[in-house]
């Protein structure tokens, strides 16, 4: 659906995204994740449309945003970081604005009154956007950015400034949309992107440093899955028979309990996963597992140290 | 680009810069139209008229458009418009129109109303009367395509309206430099791209051609140059 090829932005000698590439798959929800100022917003704003890259081509549906920008700019709803509310007007005539602006061909009432009843601002159809809070007019501006269905949606920091309650509403939402869109939205909050999307890209610098599935994510960029296991049973027989499991890079047994029972660290090859084997193995031995869990499995460490890990190259470089 | 200029309507008129808009320019054309014919009597001087209307374009032109594009660059709802599928020309042109119809429409009814107590009690000359009309309409085209692209350039509604009432002020009375100036290329230079100047010869009822594609070419650089700074800003 979204084609990004060598994408670069500069402004002046300062590279606010340098090479990036990535695509996106029809219906596919995918996080774009960065600490402030790594290019999330410009690349978004390149898919847009409202800014040019210096090189590289963005494509939506086989179309590039340059060539074809009409056509283009037809399928995509934006949300800029910034909610782009004309105040002094109601919530109905935004939307209405916004229905005749992208020349939709829905019926407009049953469309907009859609709109408003999945973002929950129906009660608000009257009201000046200038009277309200901040987090209403961020959901007037998701509902903006929905008018006329168009086929991708692009989300920057829509959960920013809503509380707990409707940050669980908005996720639910996009979750919702991901059925029939594609979906890309920003954000620098590791456990939204881990709920809501099927893929994480990490960006930091203007460079992309992560690009996975998001379940295959904290592995992936962990390299050796560590996992850490209190097992009752003798020890060094244990370790041994742990130690034979295929996939096992290295066991140890860090704490021997005076209940019997043994603490051990087991380091498998990437993309393996022991936890079976290794289950099955202890059953029939007998050693029941009193706890199991991966060290290190947090997704804010593993976005630090890739961040850190780029960083780090970074700095060699230049040297 | 419908939406937009309906929405630029509409504004004018849930704000209060459109009545002020339209109050402002009625008093004082009713008052200048009044002090140049009614009790000018036997020295009744319509085509006076026409040129002071030029002098209050210096204030109300900027009120006008001076947030026209400022304003969507402030509130970001720029990015709004620019990522849905509308030209930017359609949008720019969109926003001149919008400015040129509150204008306009303002300065050609009141135009009909004050040609009636000419009608009734003078002999006015309707020829000379239509041109004049005709040249101040397209005056203010130039200046609101001017004050649109001085919008384009800032955040700040004041810096816009501000640089337009500089340009307009340069742009009526550049041929009173003449009077300090002995270099004749430079003199006929200023007076071809004097508003007053060109003013003149309508009211003598000459349909005069190059003072008309000078006025509309103003309005089209203007708005060509409008298009040009989003250019330049989406590449930079």
């Amino acid at each position: 659906m979204i084609k990004i090829e060598h994408l670069t932005k500069k402004y002046g000698e300062r590279y606010a995204i340098d090479d990036v590439s990535f695509e996106v798959a029809d219906g596919e929800i995918v996080g774009f994740l960065g600490p402030n100022g790594a290019g999330k917003s410009t690349t978004m704003n390149i898919i847009t449309g409202y800014l040019s890259s210096t090189s590289g081509k963005a494509m939506v549906d086989g179309l590039d945003i340059l060539e074809h920008p009409m056509a283009v700019k037809k399928k995509i709803g934006y949300l800029p970081e910034m909610p782009p509310l004309y105040l002094e007007m109601t919530v109905g005539e935004y939307l209405n604005f916004i229905y005749d602006l992208k020349k939709c061909s829905l019926n407009r009432r049953e469309h907009i009154a859609e709109i408003c009843r999945v973002t929950k601002i129906e009660e608000e159809y009257h009201r000046v956007i200038k009277n309200l809070s901040k987090g209403f007019r961020q959901r007037v501006g998701i509902a903006g950015a929905l008018v006329g269905s168009p086929e991708v949606i692009i989300f920057d920091e829509p959960t920013n400034g809503l509380d707990p309650k409707q940050i669980i509403d908005i996720r639910n939402l996009i979750k919702e949309l991901g059925k029939n869109h594609t979906v890309i939205l920003s954000t620098h909050i590791l456990s939204e992107v881990k709920a809501i999307c099927d893929r994480i890209i990490i960006i930091n610098d203007g460079k992309i440093v992560a690009d996975e599935k998001t379940e295959n994510i904290e592995q992936a960029l962990r390299g050796n899955r560590k996992l850490s296991v209190c097992i009752s049973g003798p020890a060094s027989s244990v370790l041994s028979s742990i130690k034979k499991i295929n996939g096992v890079t290295y066991a140890a047994c860090s704490v021997s309990y005076g209940d019997g029972s043994s603490l051990f660290v087991i380091e498998s090859q990437n993309n393996v996963d022991i936890r079976k084997p290794l289950f099955y193995m202890l059953a029939q031995n007998g050693w029941p597992i009193l706890s199991m869990q991966y060290l290190g499995a947090n997704i804010e460490d593993i976005f630090i140290s890739v961040v850190d890990e780029s960083e780090k190259e970074e700095g060699g470089k230049r040297k | 680009m419908t939406a937009i200029y309906k929405r630029e309507m509409r504004s004018y008129f849930t704000s209060p810069v459109g009545y002020i808009f339209v109050a402002v320019f009625l008093a004082v054309s009713a008052f200048i139209f009044m002090d140049c014919t009614v009790q000018a009597g036997d020295k009744s001087n319509v085509a006076a008229y026409f040129m002071y209307i030029l002098y209050i374009f210096i204030i109300i032109i900027p009120l006008i458009t001076m947030k026209l594009l400022s304003e969507e660059r402030k509130m970001r709802t720029e990015q709004l418009i620019l990522t849905s599928p509308v030209s930017l020309f359609g949008m720019v042109f969109a926003k001149f129109l919008a400015a040129f119809t509150l204008f306009g429409g303002t300065f050609v009814i009141s135009s009909i109303i004050y040609y009636i107590p000419l009608a009734l009690y003078g002999t006015p000359n309707a020829a000379s009367y239509i041109c004049s009309v005709l040249s101040v309409l397209l005056s203010g085209a130039a200046f609101i395509a001017i004050g649109v692209f001085i919008s384009s350039l800032t955040e700040n509604q004041f810096i816009a309206a501000l640089g337009t009432i500089a340009a307009i002020i340069l742009l009526i009375n550049i041929s009173l430099l003449n009077n300090y100036i002995n270099v004749e290329f430079l003199r006929v230079i200023f007076s071809s791209i004097s508003f007053a100047a060109r003013t003149e010869k309508f009211a003598s009822g000459i349909l005069d051609y190059a003072s008309l594609v000078y006025f509309s070419s103003m309005t089209s650089l203007f708005l060509f140059l409008t298009v040009r700074a989003f250019e330049k800003r989406r590449w930079s």
